[in-house]
């Protein structure tokens, strides 16, 4: 009774930064369908499942890939891929090289870059995106990644013990119940939702300064060239030479108003001296910098809870991936500065929630859509 | 007095040039030799009391509260229960000394420290002073020095405590004290009227980090928030980036700059906007995005700009999520990265624009750089004052070491007060600094406080000044070369009105000196102490004029006026009571406004006076415009006049002599012969050829000597003087003698004169008032005519009713005109 879509079913959100694809296959094949199946789309199949890396840049998290997943009457794994935005025009020229128009398949796409790369699409590859906005597809992605859980565990976790960042530990748990929340999708830049329901939400705010600021930064500062590498630095460097305490201004604790010495009273402080600035190490820098913009999107986050009303504040988006350093962070500030009000959580799939919301789309039944 | 001549006053020799060459190696900055003239910094060190010093990260910024001894012109009455004889003068005019209370300020760089220390010490001469407040970050590294020179112990105050306190107290004593940014405009400056209630407000302060403080009244205030990413992450990330060193320079670097390559823009992600959310193509979608993945180098110059975004950005929405919360929408912004750089001013103010839609608009204080220092030193002096002692004024409180300065009314004397110093983004930072080396802020201590006129419909909006010379280039062309060709004038007559000193012409060129390079100033800088207007110019001169210890040119030109119209008083009652009562009634209109066209402060009547001494009343009427004049209400007053009287007239007195003799008293008796009270208002202390109250004083008791209806009217207490608080021309309803005030409310005020070309046209044209109003004028000036719309001697005659105020009038016993 399914209206079943054709394959290949892609999910695509084009960020500042990352192009994020989700690719269901399907484990459920069936011979007859395998005889039927065109040669191209057997071969894209092949491409991504038997690989992890694509051309230079392009990853598949294997990590995250959701098995045995039940979805629109089939049966199959889903994989997230993610490939920077510069190498966009090289991946639809593959659509092309790879006659991908002939699948007559719809490509849903979210993010900026279903707009920008359009008619480059179109022109280049013969291929009609199905535009979609990038907060419902992240809402739906999130909501439906979290009900079908992480191959049997919880999407979801938090950190137990969050006031000592030293000892903090992960812990799975559920996002049931999960309105209201405060959605704060950290990639290039940050936007921050209030979720009411699954179509009920309002953008409240956003900061320029996320993670393309972190690496942008940390690119001009450390001449590195890679998150991964930007992240390595910091997890080996101390802040503390970089910023300036509170202790460093006031001896102590900054005790009229209640402020601990070991606080950041200004981020990259001590590097307005000479002397400072021309023995600090790129490790240093690196911590620093991640510190700085990990504690400012805690603290407009925080503000914009309070504001708000909301205790349950979820932090998603790719700024987070392979980074327990700013997880922990942002964990720590919710419950220090709201004395344990508000709650921080995060989400194992973190940065491809528009991705998976984009595929939703493509499958939705034609009464639904 | 001359302990206080100038003469004596310590000039900085060429061994402190020296001194300042040596701070300067050791240093490493310019040439910085002092050239200023000792007249000019450090005044009145020798009685000098109480100090505070705040020392930032490059600048330090002294108070101290001092007394200043000057000139006054006091009147005293002749006896004159013997009959009078021919041609002796009513009252006596002599010079005294007084004791006035100013406090100091002076901002300098910390390179000058030590120099300025010795200055001090060699000078302070008259100090009990034990002890000396500090506050700011530098305070702990200069500590030692300090009290080594001064032998003063240094006494560390919080300075978040001391911002907050000196935010208080500029924003309650300084009116245009706070202003909007406008980049580009006519006048970058947009001044704020200080709201009657200046709480509550969010104090900002972006020093290295940034500090948010919710201000609820005098004492309560409390630090609800902050953030790490402040003027030091600019500074020192810039520096990073960009390998310059300093932080003015590296907002030049900003300046020039294009963020556009740096940042990855919304249009960068999307093509284009973000239609559904609003978000246009040119927002900032990741400050730095571009960075991490393009090869390209970039230019310092977009970096910084890039940087000064990112920051500017942030902290303008942190501010905004805090004044939501908190409700507030008054939200100041202080500290170094703001402090007098346009840039800054404008990337927050456009911040804040950005993140409340335009509710809350980004205010800045022209005094921002003095707050930790005039908190300190209001620090210190509270503590010397015993609470429980009771403030008597005058020489009691002065000659007396312990006194709280919230317990008064300051002004801002523009005469010993730098202003806010340009700010153009053209301008060499190097160059910027240096002008800036010795920036004066001084404050007099005003003899009564000041409050509202209760009777301001919304004290809130009211604004006095009609027109704004810093919004208007032509008028602001105009007055400017009006003053300053009128100096010459006012000089002679300075010089006229001290015959006895021969130093009167030496002390006039130095005045001609000080105001002529305000004006200078002021072409250049018209925002230099608020907005520019015609009141500001005038109260700059009576400033500089007392400064230089001419406290009342016009003494003498005032006494013989007085003199005359007296003898002509009884003669113009008598023929005023020949009339019918609808003629008199307009006789009194057209005498008060005859009489007004005597002001010596206006150059075409000056000019007319000068050449021609027998210029009379009479000539004055003929010289009036016939009606309809140009703001002609005459009818509507007369009617009024048929109705029931007025509870009690409040009447802001104008010129001497014949103005108000022959025009205001006539006026006012036939009021009281209504059975109306009322209450003469009139400056303080002197200010071009105005009536002063004491003047007033023997004025009324010589007419209430001969006129009945007066004198019965003063014994009764149903004729009253009060002084207005004011020395100037003009008139600030916001700022008037708190004792006038009482007066007003207790006697239910219902009507307001204004009378004047100062007072009713260049301020409170268009004050909206919560009773009926007079605002009566003669145009004086043919520019003003022309601009109104008329022309010269013009006369305007406003008379309002506040729409929601027509029955309250009703309620008074009915009277029936005679």
């Amino acid at each position: 009774s399914f209206i079943y879509c054709t394959f290949p079913w892609f999910g695509m959100d084009i960020g500042g930064t990352l192009v994020k694809l989700v690719y269901f296959e399907p484990k459920d094949i069936t011979a007859e369908e395998e005889q039927e199946e065109v040669e191209n789309l057997k071969s894209i199949r092949r491409y991504l499942t038997s690989n992890v890396a694509y051309g230079k840049t392009g990853v598949r998290d294997v990590h995250l890939e959701l098995r045995n997943l039940s979805m629109c009457g089939r049966t199959g794994n889903l994989h997230f891929i993610r490939f920077p935005t510069q190498a966009m025009h090289r991946f639809i020229q593959m659509g092309s090289d790879k006659n991908f128009s002939s699948l007559h398949t719809t490509l849903c796409a979210t993010g900026g870059g279903a707009y920008k790369f359009e008619n480059d699409f179109r022109t280049m590859a013969d291929l009609e995106l199905l535009k979609l906005d990038e907060l419902d597809c992240l809402i739906h992605g999130l909501l439906y990644v979290d009900s079908v859980s992480f191959n049997g565990q919880p999407e979801c976790y938090f950190f137990e013990n969050p006031s000592d960042t030293q000892n903090s530990v992960k812990t799975p748990c559920s996002l049931a119940d999960p309105f209201p929340m405060l959605l704060v999708n950290i990639g290039s830049g940050v936007s921050i939702l209030a979720v009411y329901s699954k179509d009920h939400y309002k953008r409240v705010t956003g900061t320029s300064l996320g993670g393309g600021t972190f690496l942008g930064l940390c690119c001009l500062l450390t001449g590195c060239e890679t998150f991964e590498e930007a992240l390595d630095m910091a997890s080996r460097g101390d802040s503390s030479n970089v910023d300036k305490l509170v202790k460093d201004i006031y001896g102590g604790d900054y005790e009229r108003f209640g402020l601990q010495g070991s606080a950041v009273a200004s981020s990259f402080g001590h590097m307005m001296s000479k002397e400072k600035r021309d023995s600090i190490s790129k490790e240093d820098l690196a911590r620093a910098m991640l510190v700085t913009i990990t504690n400012n999107i805690g603290s407009i986050a925080r503000m914009c809870a309070v504001n708000e009303k909301i205790e349950r504040v979820v932090f998603v988006g790719n700024f987070l991936r392979i980074n327990t350093v700013s997880t922990k962070l942002l964990a720590y500030a919710m419950d220090f500065w709201s004395k344990g009000q508000l709650k921080a959580l995060f989400l194992e799939h973190e940065g491809y929630f528009g991705a998976v919301g984009a595929l939703l789309e493509l499958l939705k039944s034609p009464e639904e859509a | 007095m001359t302990r206080l001549s100038r003469g004596t006053r310590p000039m900085f020799t060429s061994k402190m040039a020296a001194e300042c060459q040596r701070v300067d190696r050791s240093s490493h900055s310019m040439d910085k030799s002092i050239t200023l003239p000792a007249d000019e910094i450090f005044r009145n060190l020798e009685n000098a009391k109480r100090f505070a010093i705040d020392i930032g990260g490059s600048l330090t910024k002294l108070a101290y509260y001092s007394t200043v001894q000057h000139k006054v012109a006091k009147v005293r009455s002749f006896d004159h229960t013997a009959k009078e004889t021919e041609g002796e003068p009513l009252y006596e005019i002599s010079m005294q000394e007084e004791v006035t209370a100013r406090l100091h300020f002076i901002k300098f760089e910390n390179a000058y420290i030590e120099t300025c220390l010795d200055f001090i010490k060699d000078h302070l001469v008259n100090t009990e002073t034990k002890v000396i407040k500090a506050t700011g970050g530098g305070a702990h590294k200069f500590k030692d020095l300090i009290e080594k020179k001064l032998k003063l112990r240094v006494d560390k105050e919080d300075e978040m405590t001391c911002l907050i306190k000196g935010c208080n107290f500029v924003l309650r004593n300084i009116p245009h004290e706070a202003f909007v940014y406008v980049k580009h405009a006519d006048s970058e400056f947009r001044f704020q009227n200080t709201h009657p209630d200046i709480f509550p407000y969010l104090l900002i302060n972006i020093g290295s980090g940034v500090s948010i403080v919710k201000v609820e009244s005098e004492d309560k205030f409390e630090r609800v928030g902050g953030s790490s990413i402040g003027g030091g992450t600019f500074w020192g990330l810039g520096a990073l980036l960009t390998k310059t060193k300093r932080f003015d320079e590296l907002l030049q670097l900003a300046s020039k700059g294009q963020h556009t390559s740096v940042d990855m823009l919304v249009k960068d992600i999307y093509g284009g906007s973000y239609g559904s959310l609003g978000l246009t193509g040119d927002l900032i979608a990741s400050s730095f995005g571009k960075s991490a993945t393009a090869d390209n180098e970039f230019s310092k110059e977009d970096m910084a700009k890039s940087l000064l975004h990112m920051i500017s950005n942030d902290i303008g929405q942190l501010a905004c999520l805090y004044a939501r919360l908190h409700n507030l929408t008054r939200v100041y912004f202080g500290g170094f990265f703001i402090r007098g750089h346009p840039v800054t001013m404008h990337t927050i103010t456009y911040s804040i624009n950005f993140f409340t839609k335009g509710e809350v608009q980004a205010l800045f204080l022209r005094h921002e750089g003095y707050l930790g220092t005039i908190g300190a030193f209001l620090k210190g002096a509270e503590e010397d004052t015993p609470p429980m002692l009771p403030h008597s004024l005058g020489t009691t409180a002065l000659s007396h070491p312990r006194f709280d300065p919230n317990q008064y009314s300051w002004g801002e004397n523009y005469a010993g007060s730098s202003g806010l110093m340009s700010v153009s983004p053209d301008l060499n930072p190097m160059q910027r600094t240096r002008s800036g080396t010795f920036d004066m802020l001084e404050m007099d201590r005003l003899e009564r406080q000041l409050v509202n006129l209760p009777l301001l419909q919304d004290p809130s909006s009211y604004i006095p000044d009609t027109v704004d010379l810093s919004e208007d280039a032509l008028a602001r062309e105009y007055w400017l070369y009006c003053f300053e060709e009128a100096l010459d004038g006012v000089v002679k007559r300075a010089v006229a009105s001290q015959p006895d000193l021969p130093e009167a012409a030496e002390r006039a060129e130095k005045f001609r000196h000080k105001y002529r390079h305000k004006l200078q100033t002021l072409r250049q800088q018209p925002f230099a102490y608020g907005s520019l207007t015609v009141r500001s110019l005038l109260d700059t001169r009576e400033h500089c004029l007392n400064e230089f210890n001419f406290p009342d040119p016009y003494s003498k030109i005032k006494q013989r006026e007085n003199d005359i119209a007296l003898k002509y008083f009884q003669k113009a009652i008598k023929s005023l009571e020949e009339l019918s009562w609808e003629q008199r009634q307009f006789a009194l209109v057209r005498g008060l406004l005859a009489g007004n066209v005597f002001d010596w402060g206006a150059k075409a009547v000056s000019d007319v006076l000068e050449s021609d001494p027998e210029f009379g009343f009479e000539q004055a009427k003929r010289q009036l415009e016939e009606r309809p004049w140009l703001v002609d209400a005459y009818d509507q007053w007369l009617e009024r006049l048929k109705g029931p009287p007025h509870k009690c007239a409040l009447f802001f007195v104008d010129n001497s002599g014949i103005d108000i003799i022959l025009g205001v008293f006539p006026f006012i008796r036939e009021l009281l012969c209504r059975g109306t009270e009322v209450v003469l208002a009139s400056n303080s202390s002197p200010a071009l050829n105005d009536v002063t109250n004491s003047e007033l004083q023997i004025l009324t008791q010589r007419i209430a000597a001969m006129d009945l209806v007066i004198q019965s009217a003063v014994k009764e207490d149903r004729l009253t003087l009060v002084q207005s608080g004011s020395s100037s021309p003009c008139l600030d309803l916001s700022r008037l003698d708190k004792e006038l005030a009482g007066v007003v409310r207790e006697r239910h005020t219902d009507l307001v004169v204004i009378e004047g070309m100062g007072r009713a046209i260049h301020t409170n044209y268009y004050a909206m008032l919560s009773c009926e109003s007079l605002k009566m004028a003669v145009i004086k000036n043919s520019w003003l005519a022309d601009r109104l719309g008329g022309k010269l001697f013009s006369v305007v005659f406003k008379y309002e009713v506040p729409p929601s105020h027509k029955t309250t009038t009703q309620d008074h016993v009915p009277g029936t005109p005679s």
